[in-house]
């Protein structure tokens, strides 16, 4: 079974952001990282970029594919991960922490009540 | 919009789904991409053994007094130098010297050749076959991929899973040889082929016989320390050894000696189809050459249609292309003009409109270790 902590927000494409923090930590859930195995590459956003709500923002590689990561609410790239460029399998190890793959200032933190929270995104993963 | 065709399943797709594989279309067959990841199944057959289904590869039996001469004069390598049991591999070329399809051919007895096709040649190669053939040829050629289902057991650890399967050393097929026996369940043929660089076998037997098999295999295969893999770990294994893949790096498009394949093919052996081109190409000289590449610093993986540049110039696309997880590198091959193919030379390969340097190096990439 997946890990889905209650205290984060989720997009149906299986980003999660952290509402709890400012600026908010935004990664891959547990379950994206299974289903994609062996991240072996982050193209991470510029820090600096204004993004809206799911304006695709970076890209992660694994083996097999390249996948598209998308902002799960409006506001800028404040900070990235920098740990992931050296040990991108961070992300597959530890998706929740220390494989959070960037960071973003809401400019409209009522954006994160769009989002699904742990139980819906736990229904849509079933 | 028409429904797209319905994709084939080997006899052992139940049990991939039951073993929790993930099934992606590959050649217009519903086959494991994965079990548990590539970079586990790719390291299980570098380090101990793995069992992939290949029944979606076919097969052909060309028999009679003139199969031998019929072959010869339709594939590149020069099949007289088999012996009963052996086998080789070689190319089946249209009129221009393009690649229809690479093979293994097995020579059976002297009169019968086993012929190991790829999934998305089938059809090709057995039309074209079909034009190739005179009436007074005295073959007769059947096709058994409908009714062949195929596993390939590939590492240091497949001599041992071959015994402990079939209870025998004597069992264990060497390199480039073919073994056809008879168990209580029907025929085998044990080819010593792989396409991983690694000691292994090919095993091909009646459908309904494939899933005791591979459930005996699967059993033997993690008792010696590895685990069933599918297609990802097969393609990231043959392409660290820089085997090319049928419909990436080979087309009807380029001829063996573009694709750095003359080793397998014999000029001298007398004619077939397709010799008159390569006589002429390597005559006026390669327009260009599949080359090997190595990203030279943290890029994203190459992966197939990225464009390649040399000196600032577009000059053509990736064919293959992936992060390495023997080098832990991004690998790839791609066809360039002679001048950009030395080793050493510096190309780009571009991602998602930024480039990034890559080295021609020497194929294999990969080369095991010495114990």
């Amino acid at each position: 079974m997946s890990n889905v902590p209650d205290t984060l927000r989720y997009r149906d494409s299986h980003e999660w952001i952290d509402p709890t923090q400012s600026p908010s930590p935004v990664g891959i859930t547990d379950h994206a990282q299974a289903e994609l195995t062996d991240v072996v590459f982050v193209d991470p956003p510029k820090v600096g970029t204004q993004v809206s709500a799911g304006q695709q923002v970076c890209v992660i590689e694994s083996v097999k594919a390249a996948s598209d990561i998308y902002a799960p609410v409006a506001g800028e790239i404040v900070a990235i991960n920098e740990a992931l460029t050296g040990d991108p399998g961070l992300l597959n190890r530890d998706p929740y922490a220390g494989g959070w793959i960037f960071k973003i200032q809401p400019s409209n933190p009522a954006e994160f009540e769009a989002l699904m929270d742990a139980a819906a995104y736990g229904k849509h993963i079933a | 919009m028409s429904d797209p065709s319905p994709l084939y399943r080997t006899p052992l797709h139940a049990v991939h789904v039951e073993m929790g594989a993930r099934m992606v279309p590959f050649a217009g067959w519903d086959m494991p991409v994965q079990y548990t990841g590539i970079v586990d199944e790719h390291k299980a057959v570098r380090q101990s053994v793995g069992v992939f289904d290949i029944s979606h590869m076919g097969q052909f039996i060309v028999s009679g007094p003139g199969a031998e001469a019929f072959l010869n004069r339709v594939l590149t390598n020069n099949i007289t130098k088999l012996q009963p049991g052996q086998g080789q591999y070689t190319l089946l070329l249209n009129g221009l010297g393009g690649v229809i399809d690479d093979l293994i051919a097995y020579r059976t007895s002297e009169r019968e050749f086993y012929l190991v096709v790829n999934a998305s040649r089938i059809d090709a190669d057995w039309a074209h076959l079909e034009t190739q053939l005179n009436k007074d040829d005295e073959v007769m050629m059947a096709n058994a991929s409908d009714f062949t289902a195929g596993l390939a057991i590939q590492g240091p650890k497949a001599r041992e899973v071959a015994v402990a399967v079939f209870g025998s050393a004597a069992s264990f097929p060497e390199h480039n040889t073919i073994l056809v026996t008879m168990t209580d369940t029907g025929p085998m043929w044990l080819c010593g082929t792989g396409y991983t660089g690694e000691e292994g076998f090919e095993f091909f037997m009646p459908m309904e016989t494939a899933e005791t098999w591979f459930r005996k295999i699967v059993a033997a295969v993690k008792a010696a320390g590895g685990m069933p893999c599918g297609l990802g770990a097969r393609d990231t294994l043959r392409l660290e050894m820089g085997y090319p893949l049928n419909g990436n790096d080979l087309s009807e498009a380029r001829t063996p000696l573009q694709a750095g394949l003359g080793f397998f093919v014999d000029l001298d052996k007398g004619d077939f189809t397709g010799r008159e081109a390569l006589v002429a190409q390597k005559a006026a000289g390669l327009p260009d050459k599949l080359a090997a590449f190595r990203m030279t610093g943290a890029a994203p993986p190459p992966r197939p249609h990225y464009p390649v540049a040399f000196s600032g110039e577009i000059i053509g696309e990736v064919c293959s292309g992936t992060q390495s997880p023997s080098l832990g590198a991004g690998i790839g091959m791609a066809y360039v003009p002679l001048s950009a193919a030395t080793i050493g030379s510096t190309l780009e390969i571009e991602i998602r409109g930024r480039r990034f340097p890559a080295e021609v190096v020497k194929k294999p990439f990969y080369r095991k270790p010495v114990v």
